[in-house]
């Protein structure tokens, strides 16, 4: 037992391993590289909205595609620069100065910046950073800058006038403003909490407005500069009755909106709840009725206590996981329409007659048919055989379906006989087991000894071909699902 | 919740010293009872803890040679617990013990490094015997753990996305052993009936759980996102 650690080293790398196996939740159409990284964190069920989707966070060690994040902590405005440095592993300082300087090939640093906030998820919550503020103040110098630089060379250039430029500079300033109330990062709660929280605070609505006032002031400035002010006042007025009137039209859609997002809330929350009942049974009941099987004493009333938690405890599995052969997600409904599902149920019928443990487990699954429905009969009587003769409280069912062949093997610890000198209460083995497996062309094989437990072996073939039912047989196939409890 | 050892009292080293992590306190206090009451005595309780952090606390204090590992707690369960302390001890050796039997959990808490699973109606005497097994370096598979490994590992028409060849297969000889853990016999009649010594037997099991633990195979999270849990 010493040297079996060199020869199986302990592994070490597996440690994110986790993710793949149990976080269908990260939405691929959100995220293509999830799909194959450790999404642990992904989880949180809240529709994600696209500016703001909370992505789970990407794999350290995996070979993936990463994106580009922008950052939470220590933006000065919207942390796309911070996110291609981090992406990129420059220095931020860098990045900032690229975009100054494309500002001035036509506004492109504008346009990009723009387009990279629109595109870029914000990273997810809970990346700690430390920002120090001589980075932040050169941020703003920069960002001041570039908007400086964009003001003087448009005058120098003189492709636009000054009346186009001062009134642009205002109007993306309060975009700016706007768009950074709106990103900001508790926005992304649920669908519900956004709708409140889209405006954040008093401070939030200031700015907000300050924003609009902004807006509005550089178009009327540009259109004042551009346009006498009478065509001003009738093109305001037009614009005035015409988002009136669209804001009257489009009631209803607001409306069933509205009630929509009230509809899914409500939704989520009665989803949430049935989840958390499920998983306090299951911590609670189940833990209690596994309690109650291994403290139940060895006398009659003990195992009769023991008989009931079993049968107890199975019912509610099938209850919280769908009953067994069948998926949580897809009940096998009301009869036994797999063999794995049969078997099962048989073995829970077992338990409950004779008052011991039976533990089926079920590889592969096939459809029931008379000979798989004959294969169950037989397990059955072998099941019911260990029960009355060995004298244990255990008995381990597994079964196996491959393409070939239906194997199961019903064992137990118990007392063991002759098979050369069967007394008279073997019958049942002798007879009901071998005949209904002789007839639907299978076999039984038998192992045992006094003293050393039973072991029956049914072997059904399936496709009418050779049979071979050793146990090593090489390569499985199991068409089906096996039993999920 | 977190209570030091009372009963190593003239404890010799030969014992394994293991930590009982459940937030249930009966079935801690249940769990110690049974193992320190059996006759020939292989396993000491030198530390128990009901939550996350106090778990990862005991670990990091007493460090035990095994912690037995409930999978569902708040907190994010075992795995959480896994993921916390598996890096400071890498000589702690995870023992999962609950009273789930979905394929979810089993797959997901071996795949975040437990060396076993047994369920929660497993005998003290058992117990105590999974505990010095995994001790020693191997890995405990109940009948059912096998079972789930092995329709796992099958190869299902049409599987796709494997990324490692060489990872994603279980040897002949590794489903051989595992047919037979799945119908319930131990090593030593495993050994006998394929003619192998019981080290081999115990290497080709350590085997299994590597591969279980660190393929990449598609089919495998597949297999086990199918059959989620509520």
């Amino acid at each position: 037992m010493d040297d079996v650690e060199d020869v199986a080293p302990r592994p070490d790398r597996v440690d994110t391993g986790v993710g793949p196996a149990i976080d269908p939740a990260v939405d691929p159409a959100v995220d293509p590289a999830a799909t194959s990284t450790d999404g642990a964190g992904g989880t949180d069920g809240a529709a994600p909205s696209p500016a703001t989707a909370p992505a789970p966070p990407a794999a350290p060690t995996a070979a993936v595609v990463r994106r580009v994040r922008r950052r939470r902590e220590g933006a000065v405005i919207a942390g796309v620069a911070g996110g291609i440095a981090d992406h990129l592993g420059v220095d931020v300082l860098r990045v900032r100065l690229v975009f100054v300087l494309l500002v001035a090939a036509a506004g492109a640093g504008f346009a990009a910046y723009a387009l990279l906030w629109l595109f870029c998820p914000i990273e997810p919550r809970g990346v700690r950073r430390a920002v120090p503020p001589r980075e932040r103040r050169q941020g703003l110098g920069l960002a001041t800058l570039g908007v400086l630089l964009a003001l003087v060379l448009s005058g120098i250039g003189g492709q636009l006038s000054g009346w186009v430029v001062g009134p642009l500079a205002v109007v993306l300033t309060g975009v700016a403003l706007v768009w950074r109330e709106a990103d900001t990062p508790d926005a992304e709660a649920g669908l519900a909490q956004r709708s409140r929280r889209l405006v954040g605070g008093r401070l939030g609505l200031l700015r907000l407005l300050a924003g609009a006032v902004l807006v509005t002031a550089g178009i009327a400035a540009f259109l004042l500069g551009n346009v006498d002010l009478s065509q001003v006042q009738f093109g305001l007025l037009a614009a005035l009755a015409t988002l009136a009137g669209v804001v009257v039209l489009t009631v209803p859609w607001w409306m069933r909106l509205v009630r929509e997002l009230g509809a899914e809330r409500r939704e989520r929350i009665r989803g949430q709840e049935r989840a958390d009942i499920a998983a306090h049974l299951h911590d609670s009941v189940l833990q209690t009725l596994a309690l109650i099987q291994k403290q139940a004493g060895e006398d009659v009333a003990g195992r009769e206590v023991r008989r009931l938690a079993r049968s107890q405890e199975r019912e509610l599995r099938a209850w919280l996981y769908g009953p067994p052969g069948g998926d949580a997600g897809h009940p096998a409904g009301a009869g036994d329409a797999t063999f794995a599902a049969a078997l099962a149920s048989t073995a829970g019928e077992v338990e409950d007659d004779y008052g011991l443990r039976v533990a089926p487990v079920v590889v592969g699954d096939a459809p029931l048919d008379p000979d798989t429905t004959a294969l169950v009969a037989a397990a059955r009587e072998a099941m019911v055989n260990a029960a009355k003769h060995a004298g244990v409280d255990e008995v381990d069912v597994y079964a196996e379906v491959e393409p070939e062949t239906v194997e199961v093997f019903v064992r137990d610890r118990g007392r063991g006989f002759d098979p050369d000198a069967v007394p008279e209460d073997r019958r049942g083995l002798a007879g009901s087991v071998r005949d209904r497996m002789t007839r639907h062309g299978g076999r039984v094989r038998l192992r045992t000894a006094p003293g050393e437990g039973t072991e029956v072996g049914l072997v059904l073939p399936r496709a009418r071909r050779g049979t071979h039912g050793a146990p090593s047989n090489g390569t499985s196939e199991t068409p089906l699902e096996e039993e999920a409890r | 919740m977190t209570e030091p050892s009372g009963t190593t009292s003239g404890t010799p080293d030969e014992l394994v010293t293991v930590v009982v992590v459940d937030d249930h306190a009966l079935f801690r206090r249940g769990v110690r009872a049974e193992l320190e009451s059996l006759a020939r005595r292989t396993v000491s309780v030198v530390g128990e803890a009901g939550s996350v952090d106090e778990a990862v606390a005991v670990i990091g204090h007493r460090k035990p040679d095994v912690v037995l590992l409930d999978v569902h707690m708040p907190d994010g369960g075992g795995a959480a617990v896994l993921s916390r302390t598996r890096p400071e001890h890498p000589d702690v050796v995870f023992l999962a013990l609950s009273v789930s039997d979905a394929a979810e959990d089993v797959i997901s808490v071996i795949r975040a490094g437990a060396r076993g699973y047994v369920t929660k109606t497993i005998s003290g005497r058992e117990l105590a015997d999974a505990v010095v097994r995994v001790k020693a370096g191997d890995a405990v598979f109940s009948p059912r753990l096998a079972g789930f490994v092995l329709d796992a590992f099958a190869d299902r028409p049409g599987a796709t996305g494997v990324v490692d060849p060489e990872l994603d297969q279980l040897t002949r000889r590794e489903r051989d052993v595992l047919r037979l853990l799945a119908r319930g016999w131990s090593y030593k009649e495993i050994a006998a009936e394929l003619v192998i010594s019981v080290k081999t037997v115990e290497t080709h099991v350590s085997s299994v759980l590597r591969k279980t633990q660190s393929s990449n195979r598609h089919e495998l999270s597949r297999w086990a996102s199918d059959r989620r849990l509520v």
